[in-house]
């Protein structure tokens, strides 16, 4: 057994500093036991010698100089897995709040994970119908992608999520193993609840392993709750061989949770007070997504961002959509247009998709509309902006098709029911039927062949 | 003997030692008993400060650090091209192998194979004198490139013994030379050169010959010189990595060395996988066969990332001195600039413009620097052209990185948010972009292109600017109220636009299109202009002109006339001329 120490040195926030350990080892666990009862964990963030400075996961109240009793536990942040986590509820820390007990574990995974080695990857190409015309013809989804919705305080991003889950997981695939990994971060409770009962209702929930850290929780438990949530989903996926689809909710709490602990480290921050290494920590939560050559499962992520003040250019939004493979974007404007999904896909983007899509996959005819919808509908956008100067009576013949092009794609095509499913055929068409507004030699982005054949 | 000490201190991938124990600066180390590597990066009486290349988790205060005496430092010899490896020059394919779809930590290889055996046939006898850069043999090491052996750049002196032709691994002796100092010293294929010195040369040329990308708005617009840097910004989404690929894939450049910089796994993979299948038409060999990848995604440790740049670097430098022309693909600086700040924060030092440190353009200059068509040491002339993709913070080109990369370049490839938005690619702002090599490279035109490429390119940019201007009023007014000739200027520029800017990188003829059609193209635009302008200035309204589908016909030339059949461009002149007699007729 190791050794105990009785008493701190030091408590600051959510840091504290033991003096005359030994051994003690970077990112080692700790745990404490405080006035003889409470317990806690923490991990050593960094060390010098003797002294060591530990990162409390909880919060540090009723803790004093005196009354803690400290244990190194040996080994890094850790957590058992096994089948049994599917269905299963916990804390951000992987411990059962569900009240069904412990589970038995098969595996016991270091959370940090490992980099996946770039030569066993296997590039990603199949794509994942969600019935949702924007992502499917627009800014596909494709297994083994991390595909992040930007969104916006008071945007229905949940509601996606949870349409895309949905549908995604009913689909033709229903015949492969799939689970679903939630984790939430500094999430009201009121949006966990949504989650769980929207998993029940369409009876997925036995395919959920859920891993909760709500706003009132404490915020140093967030910086491990998505890498607890990952290394379950890696598990899941290369070791179980299933499909799993990963919801990460929100990371700006989690980068936020992050300025909070490294102020206190007192680190020199750099952009908007967030700490140099902000980039490493989201890549190394991001590129835990793909798949591996020779193994059955796959891992695709879907975070879950709120722009802070709407702001694409803010560091969480920025950094995050240098990592990820495209981006989903929300957009407040459509929203009040009571579009729904209110998604801008001017901005959005999904950098899989060109392998994922065509005759082979989808349809001939995907690349090019999609390319089309895209050139025409940001030829929308000028439109717009010259008919609110001279007044929409003056614009040209052209121009007038365009903005009626553009009130029907945002009404037709984006817009749909928030339960309903429609197959890429279907979005592919209505697609087509809106160009039909527009004259033919407008529709410059596609091939005359394609043109020939789908524009009749 | 080997310096060695104890860990003192542990944060990130920062570790510190007490006291001053005789490391020198930039030594590699080997850290603790997983024998981490790292490098020795601040020296003072009282602590030796050290970055690890790996993840510190699981390291103990107390475990030992051995110095291996000698700079941080690449392995130079056969076996590199086709290869992938991470920062520090680990061979991805073998750790894999090794030890399965994750990187562990402390993994110990081999960096380049020392069994394979390779058929080397030598290049000079006993009695021969031997001096720096020289090549002793030469080695097939793909079906694309003839790797040189050479003698280390500081080696010297007479051959006491060589090797006959024959198969030999790289640590095997080729020859033995006794210097001048009466050392004698044994030549194998193998080189060790530190990563952040740069490889001497004899001396450097102006770079006055255009690296051939086959990308039209580079090659006719914004062309980059052999030997010269360029640098790609843009904000995610706008293209960067896809205008790399198309470089990496289609620039006349011997060899390709591709930096993946703090950048996506997934993006590695497809390289790796999309270069082991596409041909070079040029070759008629696999991309690959002149390709070396460096994979340092942005989940593996930060201080390899900042290393991960001059590894590259140096692997360049080594095929350039055997004279080869080397183009480099960074993606992305910017990771490797954030990789500084993150280090410097962690060594707590005080930081200048956005957290970044003070040293951030002194580095970039050294590193941009590195570029040059030169003279080698063995008398060959080489180069290496450093072409950067940088990622601004939010898109937002006064950003550090992009300001100090801007003095340092002398390429500037913009890459525009609403453009990407519009689909179009490459997503270059022909407005905000610039070249300086266009006068170095005027020569090579004439002698290559043709004497009007240079006034038909000036052409095509000034109906472009002229069009941003009109774009102005008719923000304002619309363009219905625009004079006829301005009116066609519009017309043509978006001839321009569609037809020639634009550029498809998955169809099959408009990947790569040689110089010789870039020009046709370009005459075919401005013969089509010059006619319309005649027609305009009769009195013809541009209504009646756009009647025709003779626009829609010069635009889509990229895709209807394919890169080997140029004679069909009479067939376009002709349509013109048609087109003009017809309106004259019809309207006379």
């Amino acid at each position: 057994m190791s050794i105990e120490y009785l008493g701190l040195s030091e408590i600051n926030g959510p840091l504290i500093v033991l003096e005359g350990v030994r051994d003690a080892f970077y990112e080692e666990v700790v745990e404490f036991v405080v006035g003889g009862k409470k317990r806690k964990k923490g991990k050593i963030v960094a060390v010098e010698e003797d002294k060591a400075v530990i990162q409390v996961f909880d919060n540090t109240d009723e803790m004093s100089l005196k009354n803690t009793h400290t244990r190194l536990s040996g080994h890094p942040m850790e957590i058992g897995l096994s089948l049994e986590i599917l269905g299963r509820t916990f804390n951000g820390l992987g411990e059962p709040v569900d009240g069904l007990g412990r589970i038995k574990p098969e595996a016991v995974r270091d959370v940090n994970g490992l980099p996946l080695n770039p030569c066993m990857r296997e590039y990603p190409r199949n794509y994942i119908q969600t019935g949702i015309s924007a992502i499917d013809a627009l800014t596909t989804l494709i297994r083994g992608q991390k595909l992040p919705i930007f969104s916006g305080n008071g945007l229905p991003h949940d509601q996606l999520a949870a349409q895309i889950v949905e549908q995604a997981s009913l689909g033709e695939e229903s015949k492969e193993q799939f689970g679903i990994v939630f984790a939430a971060m500094g999430v009201k409770y009121d949006v966990a609840e949504f989650f769980r009962r929207r998993f029940e209702d369409s009876g997925v929930s036995s395919h959920v392993a859920m891993f909760l850290n709500l706003s009132n929780d404490p915020v140093a438990e967030r910086l491990i709750t998505p890498k607890v949530a990952l290394t379950a989903a890696e598990y899941l996926a290369f070791e179980k061989g299933m499909h799993i689809l990963v919801i990460l909710t929100d990371m700006t709490s989690f980068a936020e949770a992050m300025r909070e602990v490294s102020a206190s480290k007192g680190e020199i921050p750099s952009r908007k007070g967030y700490p140099g290494y902000l980039y490493s920590e989201l890549a190394a939560l991001y590129e835990r997504a793909g798949i591996v050559q020779g193994k059955e499962g796959s891992v695709t992520q879907i975070p879950i961002l709120t722009m802070p003040n709407d702001d694409i250019t803010h560091p969480i939004p920025d950094l995050t959509g240098y990592i990820t493979e495209g981006q989903i974007v929300l957009e407040r404007a459509l929203h009040q247009k009571n579009v729904y999904p209110p998604i801008n896909v001017l901005p959005s983007l999904s950098r899989l998709m060109k392998d994922g899509i065509g005759a082979q996959y989808t349809r001939e005819d995907h690349q090019d509309l999609a390319n089309q919808l895209f050139s025409s509908y940001a030829r929308v956008g000028e439109a717009r902006d010259l008919a609110s100067v001279i007044g929409e009576d003056e614009l040209s013949g052209t121009d007038k098709k365009y903005l009626q092009f553009g009130a029907r794609f945002e009404q037709e095509f984006v817009a749909q029911g928030a339960d309903e499913n429609r197959t890429i055929e279907q979005t592919l068409d209505i697609g087509w039927e809106l160009l039909h507004i527009l004259p033919k030699e407008e529709l410059d982005r596609i091939d005359t062949k394609i043109l020939a054949k789908y524009y009749t | 003997m080997s310096v060695t000490g104890t860990i003192f201190g542990i944060n990130g991938p920062i570790v510190t030692i007490k006291g001053n124990l005789g490391f020198t600066m930039s030594e590699m180390v080997y850290v603790g008993e997983k024998r981490l590597v790292g490098e020795v990066i601040g020296l003072t009486k009282a602590q030796t400060t050290i970055q690890v290349f790996e993840e510190t988790t699981g390291l103990h205060p107390g475990e030992l650090v051995e110095g291996a005496g000698k700079a941080i430092s690449v392995t130079l010899a056969p076996g590199i091209i086709t290869n992938i490896f991470d920062g520090i020059e680990r061979p991805l394919q073998l750790i894999g192998e090794q030890s399965g779809a994750f990187i562990p930590r402390g993994v110990n290889v081999d960096l380049l194979d020392r069994q394979k055996k390779w058929q080397a046939r030598i290049m000079i006898k006993e009695g021969d004198t031997v001096s720096g850069g020289m090549v002793i043999a030469e080695v097939p090491e793909t079906p694309a490139i003839l790797h040189k052996v050479m003698a280390p750049p500081e080696v010297e002196g007479a051959v006491l013994w060589a090797a006959e032709d024959g198969a030999y691994t790289i640590d095997e002796a080729l020859a033995v030379v006794r210097t001048k100092t009466g050392e004698e010293k044994e030549l194998t294929m193998t080189q060790q050169w530190p990563i952040r010195i740069p490889r001497p040369i004899q001396r450097r040329f102006p770079a006055d010959r255009l690296l051939v990308t086959g990308q039209r708005i580079l090659d006719t617009l914004f062309p980059i010189a052999k030997g010269g840097t360029a640098a790609i910004p843009g904000g995610f989404g706008t293209g960067k990595t896809m205008t790399q690929h198309q470089l990496a894939k289609w620039s006349d450049a011997d060899i390709i060395i591709y930096i993946g910089c703090g950048e996506r796994g997934n993006e590695m993979t497809n390289v790796l996988e999309e270069f082991s299948q596409l041909v070079d038409p040029k070759t008629g060999n696999l991309l690959m066969d002149r390709t070396a990848l460096i994979a340092n995604t942005s989940n593996m440790p930060v201080a390899a990332r900042e290393a991960s740049i001059y590894t590259g670097l140096t692997l360049a430098e080594y095929y350039r001195d055997m004279g080869y022309h080397v183009a480099i693909m960074a993606d992305s600086t910017s990771r490797w600039a954030e990789a500084l700040r993150e280090l410097s924060g962690r060594l707590e030092e005080m930081p200048a413009e956005e957290g970044f440190p003070a040293y951030l353009a002194s580095r970039l200059s050294a590193f941009y620097e590195r570029a040059g068509y030169v003279e080698n040491l063995n008398g060959t002339d080489g180069s290496v052209t450093i072409i950067g993709a940088v990622s601004p913070q939010g898109g937002d080109f006064s950003e550090p990185v992009t300001q100090n990369t801007k003095r340092f370049v002398r390429c500037f490839l913009a890459l525009d948010k609403s453009l990407a938005y519009a689909r179009h690619y490459p997503a270059i702002n022909w407005l905000t972009s610039y070249t300086e090599y266009l006068h170095d490279l005027e020569g090579w035109y004439v002698a290559n292109a043709g004497t009007d490429f240079v006034a038909c390119r000036n052409e095509l940019l000034h109906i472009l600017t002229t069009e941003s201007r009109l774009n102005e009023i008719v923000k304002l007014i619309g363009s219905d109220v625009l004079p006829d000739d301005q009116k066609l200027i519009l017309e043509i520029a978006r001839v321009i636009r569609l037809g020639f800017l634009q550029q498809n990188a998955f169809h099959q003829e408009d990947t790569f299109v040689p110089i010789e059609k870039q020009l046709q193209m370009m005459k075919v635009i401005l013969y089509l202009y010059e006619k319309c302008r005649k027609l305009v200035e009769m009195g013809m309204p541009m209504a009646l002109l756009k009647e025709d589908q003779i626009f829609e016909k010069v635009i889509a030339i990229k895709y209807d006339v394919a890169n080997k059949e140029l004679y069909k461009f009479d067939e376009y002149h002709q349509s013109i001329d048609d087109f003009y007699q017809k309106l004259l007729e019809t309207n006379a």
